[in-house]
């Protein structure tokens, strides 16, 4: 699927929620499912700063494509993380480049996010993007 | 007996909602809420008679003038210091934190040492560890035991004739312990060592009298007290206060300038550089009559049932851990649950209009000692109400019952 499908897919999918209550039932539900990561892939690089709780992405390249995996101490940011997997994981870098992050104004989780959550959110795309920058460079070579 | 119900009706923000619910607001460690006694007098400062003070000639200037004296006046008497220029106005405890500290690298010298308590706020490690780098000077820690309480028997241990300064808060802001400031100024004392007390936590719970603690410094800031933020004080021992250089240069502190050489101005002035905080020192004086005429033993006491009553009803929920259960403490209780990081349980409780603090609280320290990421705090003022304890009771359930 391509990124801008599975977009609109999840901006479908908030749009049947009522209040954020049940968002974040959704989010937590998410997060409480996103697949582990490899402890050994958490350590102190991998951590995104700007969080109040503590993030770790890996990625790795595979046919091509980018693989993302992610863990966060905290479950709705596992839920915020699980979407932006959902979105980018198992994509061209350069898709994820040209990708736009418009979906997440639509689906109004930014602005229902405390100020230094919605920091982390920006912090997390664009460590998502930095990754696709360097392997896209990978694959040019 | 506080009439409660009177009281909330001073707080215009009290009758707000958030996310579709009726704030309950329980983050009075971090800010207080300002009545309408306080905001009419920052309204009457700018409607009325603003203007700058000390040096103007004219009648608004004379009448700004007199109301920020009145208000160091009242600040005078609130923490019975002797003199009125042993008050001087800040921005805030760590701005005061920053001026002795700053004040002390010509009194410091290498190998003296200073000691800080293991439950601080970052403002007051950071500045003394600053003070550190630039005179050599070796920082020491008084330690604290699991119930969040400092080991005195350390402390006597620490002391010796090479400790030059002490430094501690009256109540802890991650925790709540009221810490026993009048041994650890009396054993500083004895040793020939200062003591300063940041009283940012316990200004707005118990009155300090400086006089009587013998105290060299003390300091705290008007917003955790029904003020505006940006002002605070710093009450320090004339003789120290003539002993510390001036922290800022500028208009205001000066007595004389001229190219070739500047005197000072004498005290509370030197050490307030440039045009002040004018308004907000005035509203700090309108806020401690406005707490003064509450009654701070009446305050005490309700604040204590809060207390009790919240700590009991949280202890009922299972997996819930209090971090800081020391016998003496304030209104102010840090917990978490098993397996729920407390920045999932305090976004929860604010989609429900429940306003918490959650994280390190500026005190990272005591966060490695529990060995946790931070906690939920929940802290209490005079204008809570049991209801409201019930309300988070209420939320932490509903919370559980998501996250787990």
């Amino acid at each position: 699927m391509e990124i801008k499908d599975i977009q609109e897919e999840i901006i479908d999918e908030f749009s049947m929620f009522d209040d954020w209550m049940q968002r974040y039932e959704y989010m937590i539900d998410l997060g409480k499912s996103l697949p582990l990561i490899n402890e050994a892939y958490k350590t102190e690089d991998n951590i995104i700063k700007g969080c109040q709780s503590k993030v770790w992405v890996h990625a790795e390249l595979e046919n091509n494509k980018l693989i993302f995996t992610a863990d966060s101490d905290a479950i709705i940011t596992k839920g915020i993380i699980a979407i932006l997997i959902r979105v980018f994981s198992n994509q061209k870098p350069q898709d994820i480049l040209d990708a736009d992050t418009q979906f997440i104004d639509e689906i109004g989780l930014k602005e229902h996010l405390s100020p230094t959550r919605a920091n982390g959110l920006v912090s997390m795309i664009k460590q998502l993007k930095l990754y696709a920058v360097a392997y896209q460079t990978q694959i040019e070579d | 007996m506080l009439d409660i119900k009177k009281i909330r009706a001073d707080f215009p923000i009290l009758k707000r909602n958030v996310n579709g619910k009726p704030l309950v607001y329980l983050d009075n460690a971090a800010t207080s809420q300002t009545p309408q006694q306080v905001i009419d007098a920052i309204v009457d400062y700018y409607q009325n008679y603003n203007a700058n003070i000390h040096r103007g000639v004219h009648t608004l200037s004379q009448e700004a003038t007199d109301k920020y004296e009145q208000a160091r006046n009242k600040i005078q008497k609130h923490f019975n210091a002797a003199k009125a220029y042993e008050i001087i106005f800040t921005s805030g405890t760590t701005h005061s934190i920053n001026l002795v500290a700053n004040g002390f690298s010509s009194l410091i010298k290498k190998g003296d040492e200073i000691l800080v308590s293991a439950m601080e706020h970052h403002s007051n490690i950071v500045p003394w560890q600053m003070l550190c780098e630039r005179t050599g000077a070796l920082l020491k820690v008084i330690p604290m035991n699991q119930e969040g309480e400092l080991r005195m028997d350390v402390y006597d241990e620490l002391l010796n004739n090479k400790t030059k300064l002490v430094f501690c808060n009256h109540i802890s802001n991650a925790l709540g312990t009221i810490n026993p400031i009048e041994e650890i100024i009396e054993k500083a004392h004895k040793v020939g060592a200062a003591v300063l007390i940041d009283g940012a936590q316990a200004a707005p719970h118990l009155i300090a009298d400086v006089q009587a603690l013998d105290v060299d410094f003390y300091t705290c800031s008007a917003h955790k007290i029904c003020g505006p933020t940006g002002v605070g004080m710093l009450y320090g021992k004339e003789n120290w206060l003539n002993k510390l250089p001036p922290y800022q240069g500028g208009g205001e502190m000066i007595a004389e300038v001229t190219f070739e050489k500047t005197t000072y101005a004498g005290l509370p002035h030197k050490f307030e550089a440039g045009t002040p905080n004018i308004c907000g020192g005035i509203a700090f004086g309108a806020a401690l009559d406005y707490m003064n005429a509450i009654g701070f033993e009446e305050i005490a006491k309700y604040e204590h049932e809060l207390l009790e009553y919240a700590t009991q009803e949280l202890l009922k929920i299972d997996g819930l851990k209090i971090y800081g259960t020391a016998k003496n403490k304030t209104s102010v209780i840090s917990f978490n649950i098993e397996g729920i990081h407390p920045y999932d349980m305090g976004s929860i409780l604010d989609k429900l209009g429940i306003a918490v603090r959650t994280g390190h609280h500026c005190a990272q320290p005591i966060m490695d000692f529990y060995k946790i990421p931070g906690t939920v705090r929940a802290s209490f003022a005079f204008y809570n109400t049991l209801e409201e304890v019930d309300v988070l009771i209420t939320g932490v359930l509903k919370a559980k019952s998501m996250l787990l």
